[in-house]
């Protein structure tokens, strides 16, 4: 037994140096932003098969012998970011046949060889909400992905422990959703046809279970009301589009009527209800835009509601909504709440680790802790500045961006050929060349 | 009786002007754009205008001035080309005057006659430190207007403008294509369209001077009265290019026509440097953060730099945008363009240079404005730091010697 024990673990050890020859890489001198903690200088980052496998100050990390070591000294290095919002790789949804459509999956839709997925990570985004458009009260459902370097859809797409496609449901209220029949013409109608689904779904989550697994006594299937159940067993969330400060509490009323699990979008005129949304509990997505309006309902919108919401105690992100904003420079929208008294903290977070838990991916992304998934970015100087560049983005512990390729510099700046999709010969090839 | 008028008129001067335009600034830093700045610098503005700009140490602030203070501070902003006081914010059928889509070719529509002093974007920017626009109609149409230089206040247009015939602006590619009979549908056709009316403004040039001194007038035509302007050199033609081939196109007209060209928006203009640089004409590249695509898709962010380090005339600009933002902040598109073109060698100095002295140059109003020095408009802006740094608020900003706006935005 002792003898069989004893090789057991000579096994083993040869196991983890052949595995750590491979797979360990640790990542030194940089100043080492973990957003759960407070900023580490001269930090150790240990990544391990696509994982974090330690993060600490140097001399209190065990680097591991044989590990491949990349000295970043004089950067920066922070979690992949997250936008909780975007529209990268054409995710839509819903068409013109009618206002409810929570049937539809933007999984079927993207395009995962877009060049907006490059340009994505160039700007350091690693993990997506992708989100169909706000022209339908309910839009579709969305999907969660990485940027990773993928050839179809399933390579970015985020599954739960399950199996299950991760995503929310996206929904919209306000102007957008408002147009010619079969669509509302107004707030109070566009109400009623919501709540009316809803209770379609409740009635028939209870039929679900009143057939007990009966295939006899089971409702017939209904794609969107399977979804919208999901929504009621708070599996699936929603993702509202909103905008004037009665739509956002109309938002929160069906969503106490219901209840579902809301993340408010947008959210224009939260400053005018921060205690409403506090007390419902709600997270807010922002968007930062460089003037006011643009449309009548986003007249009132202010750079302030992220700091009003962070004082009240409201989880808050940012989202690019690229191509409103683009993905390139998604870290200047957290220094825009900056500028109007957000915390270096929040600041940080709404990038980051507020972005994963909206998803409910926190447990996974977000932040630099032992565990999580090695999604990265290692950047030339302090986040919040104008002048810091992204310098490399990292995924599960793979290299997908590197600004020193003239290839990724093109996607990072702009020029010749990066308005095109990506051209074909670029999903099994990664930064650096090697066939995947 | 004249001269008791004239008394009154010197008398009411010097009871108003001293409260209201006697002005010292001082800044721990200056960027004059005329010469290196100045460290604990001071500018004095006197009756509107700029009266010394000096080290702290050499310039007395007399008595009575009021006196302000800031980290940075720069020329008033100059927006090189934007649609703020035509487009409004709210983005509806009623604040929408930058495009007539009822003709082809409209070079009589004046942007004197759409322009809204009190459009609230207007004051956004101006909270920002622009001082001066060169605004007006929009790119969307082969020839769809004039534009107009205003300063950023006033409650009427009358108040802000201080150019009112500025530009003609013409757009290529793209975005100036339908179908139809009046309209071009292809490229060729556009440029015969363009090609064959500024022929006829050759011919009714021609025949005005011909006519000279001879009394006969005959019957006004606005179209080609503006465009007679164009042909004979007194008014630029403002053309929106963004394809290669477009901007080779701009290229060829100017030089079959001999018009000022300013080219604008320029998204593809990195591929023929060299050619622009031989043509001597100024470039008005689109905002760095427009989005990437249509046919802007190949747009790079650091063009305004690649064009700088080329010697050619460049400015940035707000351009028009049809959602969100109703208008971009010309102070941002710099500081992108700074951030990602420091590698092409652009400095600060020169990225302000793009939204104040190159810009004042281009739309042709740098004796006034884009620099500090004596005798030009006190239009200055004050930063309590890095002014292109995103959390760094502007805290003052100034039109001839006015305090247009205080506070920290």
């Amino acid at each position: 037994m002792r003898v069989f024990l004893f090789a057991l673990v000579v096994a083993a050890v040869g196991l983890t140096v052949t595995f750590a020859q491979r797979s360990v890489q640790v990542f030194t001198g940089a100043t080492v932003i973990p957003v759960s903690g407070p900023a580490i200088p001269n930090g150790v980052l240990v990544v391990e098969n696509g994982r974090i496998a330690a993060v600490g100050p140097a001399g209190s990390v065990r680097v591991p012998r044989g590990a491949d070591v990349t000295d970043l000294s004089g950067l920066v290095v922070m979690p992949g970011m997250i936008c909780t919002h975007s529209h990268v790789a054409q995710p839509w949804g819903g068409d013109s046949s009618g206002p409810l459509q929570p049937e539809v999956r933007a999984l079927d839709a993207v395009n995962v060889r877009a060049a907006s997925v490059q340009k994505a990570q160039a700007g350091g985004i690693t993990t997506a909400n992708l989100m169909p458009g706000s022209g339908h009260l309910m839009g579709g459902q969305t999907l969660y992905v990485k940027f990773r370097d993928g050839k179809t859809v399933d390579d970015l797409a985020l599954r739960g422990a399950d199996g299950r496609v991760l995503g929310g449901l996206k929904m919209a209220n306000g102007t957008n959703p408002q147009k010619a029949k079969p669509y509302p013409g107004t707030r109070a109608k566009s109400a009623a046809l919501v709540r009316q689904r809803f209770i379609e779904a409740q009635e028939y989550r209870d039929k679900l279970a009143n057939a007990a697994g009966d295939p006899e006594k089971k409702p017939a299937r209904d794609l969107g009301l399977e979804a919208l159940v999901e929504v009621l067993d708070g599996r699936r969330v929603i993702h509202h589009h909103t905008h004037r400060h009665d739509d956002i509490l109309t938002v929160l009323r069906l969503s106490e009527e219901f209840g579902f699990r809301v993340v408010l979008h947008h959210v224009s005129e939260a400053w005018k209800v921060v205690d409403e949304i506090k007390a419902a509990g709600a997270a807010c997505s922002l968007i930062a835009i460089d003037s006011p309006g643009g449309k009548l309902e986003a007249r009132d919108i202010k750079w302030e509601n992220a700091p009003l919401l962070e004082k009240a105690g409201v989880d808050i992100a940012f989202h690019t909504d690229d191509p409103i904003n683009d993905s390139r420079l998604f870290l200047r929208s957290a220094a825009q709440g900056m500028r109007v008294g957000l915390s270096r903290q929040a600041a940080l977070e709404s990038l980051t680790l507020a972005g994963a838990r909206m998803l409910d991916l926190d447990d996974r992304v977000g932040s630099l802790e032992v565990g999580k998934d090695a999604d990265f970015v290692v950047l030339d100087g302090d986040p919040l500045s104008i002048y810091t560049k992204v310098l490399q983005t990292w995924i599960d512990g793979e290299l997908v961006f590197d600004r020193s390729l003239p290839e990724d510099k093109k996607w990072a700046e702009g020029g010749w050929g990066a308005g095109s999709d990506n051209h074909a010969h670029h999903c099994c090839l990664g930064p650096t060349g090697r066939l995947r | 009786m004249i001269r008791l008028d004239r008394a009154l008129v010197v008398l009411a001067a010097l009871i108003v002007l001293p409260a209201q335009a006697q002005l010292a600034v001082r800044g721990r830093m200056v960027h004059t754009l005329d010469g290196p700045p100045i460290q604990n610098g001071v500018v004095l503005c006197r009756d509107g205008k700029i009266s010394r700009v000096g080290p702290a140490d050499r310039v007395r602030i007399p008595a009575g001035y009021r006196v302000l203070e800031a980290e940075v501070v720069t020329p008033g902003l100059v927006d090189a080309h934007s649609v703020v006081g035509l487009a409004g914010w709210l983005n509806i059928g009623h604040d929408q005057d930058q495009l007539e889509t009822s003709q082809v070719m409209a070079p009589e529509l004046r942007a004197i006659d759409a322009y809204n002093a009190r459009e609230p974007l207007i004051e956004w920017i101006r909270g920002f430190g622009v001082t001066t626009i060169h605004t007006g109609h929009a790119p969307g149409e082969l020839i769809s207007g004039q534009t107009l230089i205003a300063k950023t206040r006033g409650t009427t247009m009358e108040q802000a403008v201080i150019v009112p015939e500025a530009m003609v602006v013409a757009t290529l590619g793209d975005s100036s294509l339908r179908s139809g009979k009046e309209a071009p549908g292809t490229r060729a056709k556009q440029v015969a369209m363009l090609r064959a009316k500024l022929i006829k403004a050759q011919e009714a040039l021609a025949k005005k001077r011909s006519r000279r001194g001879k009394g006969d007038k005959g019957g006004r035509k606005l179209d080609l009265e503006v465009l007679m302007h164009v042909v004979d050199g007194k008014r630029p033609l403002l053309i929106t290019a963004n394809r290669l081939q477009d901007i080779m196109t701009a290229l060829r007209l100017r030089e079959e026509f001999g018009f000022r060209l300013v080219l604008d928006g320029a998204a593809e203009v990195y591929e023929v440097l060299p050619e622009i640089r031989r043509a001597g004409v100024p470039v008005i590249v689109h905002p760095t953060m427009a989005r990437a695509h249509g046919e802007r898709e190949n747009l790079s962010m650091t063009t305004a730099a690649k064009l700088v380090e080329a010697g050619i005339p460049t400015a940035l600009q707000a351009g028009y945008e049809s959602y969100v933002p109703k208008t971009r902040v010309v102070l941002f598109e710099a500081a992108v363009a700074l951030a990602l073109g420091r590698d092409e060698g652009l400095d600060f100095e020169e990225a302000l240079g793009l939204i104040t002295r190159d810009a004042a140059e281009i739309i042709g109003v740098g004796d006034r404005v884009g620099t500090l020095e004596r005798g030009k408009d006190a239009d200055l802006a004050l930063y309590d730091g890095d002014p292109f740094e995103t959390t760094t608020h502007c805290i003052a900003t100034v039109i001839e010697g006015e305090i247009v706006f205080e506070g920290q935005r």
